[in-house]
């Protein structure tokens, strides 16, 4: 080896998950507009969703009694939709600079640049995320923060379930190419009616519930109405949820690793393109 | 001469080569040993059954027309497309099994990757930089731009830079960790003749300095005649023709590797030039 280039581990490389990050971190700076639409399209939900809030409170007691289910919800979804995003945009990112070959001939190995995306998409997040809630805050007097500690559990479950799913769409458009990029902004939206974001499960079909109970976001936005409505913080759906999601997790790296093989069987890497 | 697509031979001997690699290396193992490749996409042979072993400290061109299979082959030696069947070795290391063991002492360009426009050359060569584990990487940069007359442009964007200035720029990202083994897919394709000629240049300094193996795949007979020891013609995904350039154009009874290789495109067969190559 040359004398220039430091040993390097034969595991994961802080090094070079660093040296990824500060890619996209560059990339982020180097564009304002994209720096402002970040916080754009969370800053406009907050506010049109906050206003239905304060209507429908003032006309139904029920709403009046669960303040802020419509604010909090609007904030998780953000933080599911934004989560993928994020990791996604990364992602996309490399194909769209035809960059991909440069990176896969690197020593960067496929968990380090998964885990590039995943620390990517906390900082996109945070810069999206953050000043919503002080909107929510300022204009509608929802402390997203006083959920205290439950916050937490909401959060990790679905980071968790945006990067299964940021994960598995970043696997198909390496497999497919670009032609393959609709899926990463459309994906999670198959999620949403399932996720019983801003209505409680038992609306659902009772043969849909089944199927929305092995989503992990479900569990999270029940766990979220019972803590505002009945103030009550449900342990055992966050546990399910993470479980659930520890399989999802390990069956996305797993489909990731499998599509990254195809894309090579079929010559696709070098490709890059539709 | 080894026979047409069997490939088994080493490099060409030294008295045959312009550029003789030096005399350590000729002992040494091979820096890529290529043992009966197949690539069939679909039902297309990209490459069909080819075998090389190349020297280390050679410049070896492979060359061939579009669709001959270069592409695939370097891709398949860079472990970035999996082959149907048969074996790639580089640097003592499987590929792909342990290509992550070799990866750190390759490096590569081809006109099918770009570096990322929107960073500054300096951002991008800090990226690849600490990917590779350069050690001392902000001297390394200074002295890379000094080397590539890049210094002007450390900080400017990558996507306001001129194609020559695009391609020095992929050339400091290859050599940024000093490779012992540098895969070059047409690393002069769409430059001016004097940068062309001033990338060559720099390819076959560097490849004295630090006893590198290159293998380059490249459509410019001239490039191909000045820069490389040997030279792998490659059509329809098998090899043609596998000698020094000397030896091939007197074998075909050709001045040029261009007439050369418009005899194999063609189909023409000259005296005293290998069966089956009509």
């Amino acid at each position: 080896m040359s004398e220039i280039v430091s040993h390097q581990p034969r595991g994961v490389s802080l090094q070079r998950i660093n040296a990824m990050v500060l890619r996209y971190w560059y990339l982020l700076i180097s564009s304002w507009p994209r720096l402002l639409e970040l916080i754009y399209w969370p800053a406009l939900q907050i506010i049109t969703w906050g206003f239905l809030q304060n209507y429908i409170s003032q006309a139904s007691g029920f709403f009046a009694r669960a303040g802020g289910t419509l604010i909090g919800a609007v904030i998780l979804w953000d933080i599911l939709f934004r989560g993928q995003l994020g990791f996604s945009i990364s992602f996309l990112e490399e194909m769209w600079a035809r960059n991909l070959g440069n990176l896969m001939m690197s020593p960067l190995k496929p968990i380090e640049f998964l885990l590039s995306l995943m620390i990517m998409s906390l900082i996109r997040l945070a810069i999206g995320v953050i000043p919503m809630t002080l909107l929510a805050l300022f204009f509608f007097g929802f402390n997203f923060y006083a959920i205290g500690l439950p916050l937490i559990a909401f959060f990790c479950n679905l980071i968790f379930t945006s990067w299964s799913v940021g994960v598995f769409a970043s696997g198909l458009v390496l497999r497919n190419g670009l032609g393959a990029e609709s899926i990463v902004w459309t994906l999670m939206f198959a999620v949403m009616p399932l996720a019983c974001i801003y209505y409680p499960v038992e609306v659902l079909p009772v043969w849909l519930q089944y199927v929305a109970w092995t989503l992990p976001p479900t569990y999270v936005f029940e766990g979220m109405r019972s803590l505002l409505i009945d103030h009550v913080f449900r342990a055992d759906l966050m546990a399910w949820a993470l479980v659930i999601n520890a399989i999802l997790f390990a069956a996305s790296f797993a489909v990731f690793l499998a599509l990254l093989q195809s894309a090579k069987r079929n010559g696709s890497l070098l490709a890059g393109g539709e | 001469m080894q026979q047409r697509g069997t490939g088994q031979a080493q490099a060409p001997a030294a008295n045959q080569a312009p550029n003789q690699p030096p005399a350590a290396d000729q002992s040494g193992s091979a820096a890529i040993d290529v043992a009966h490749l197949v690539k069939v996409y679909k039902t297309t042979r990209a490459v069909d059954d080819i075998s090389f072993r190349i020297a280390r400290g050679s410049i070896t061109g492979l060359l061939g027309g579009n669709g001959a299979g270069k592409t695939t082959t370097i891709a398949m030696i860079m472990g970035l497309v999996l082959p149907t069947s048969g074996s790639v070795a580089v640097l003592g290391a499987r590929i792909p099994e342990q290509r992550y063991d070799v990866l750190g002492r390759m490096n590569f360009e081809s006109p099918y990757v770009d570096m990322p426009m929107r960073l500054t050359v300096r951002q991008n060569l800090t990226i690849f930089g600490r990917l590779y584990a350069v050690k001392h990487l902000r001297e390394r940069i200074d002295q890379l731009a000094a080397d590539l007359d890049l210094t002007e442009f450390l900080d400017r964007s990558n996507g306001k830079l001129s194609a020559g200035q695009k391609t020095r720029v992929a050339l400091a990202k290859a050599l940024i960790n000093e490779p012992d083994l540098l895969l070059l897919d047409e690393p002069t394709a769409s430059l001016d003749p004097d940068t062309a000629d001033w990338v060559r240049q720099h390819l076959e300094t560097y490849r004295k300095t630090h006893n590198a193996t290159i293998l380059l795949a490249s459509h410019n007979m001239l490039e191909v005649e000045r820069l490389c020891d040997r030279v792998i013609i490659m059509k329809r995904g098998k090899i043609e023709d596998d000698d020094s350039p000397e030896g091939i154009m007197a074998r075909y009874n050709r001045d040029t590797l261009e007439e050369v290789f418009l005899d194999v495109a063609r189909g023409r067969l000259r005296e005293g030039a290998p069966e089956g190559t009509s």
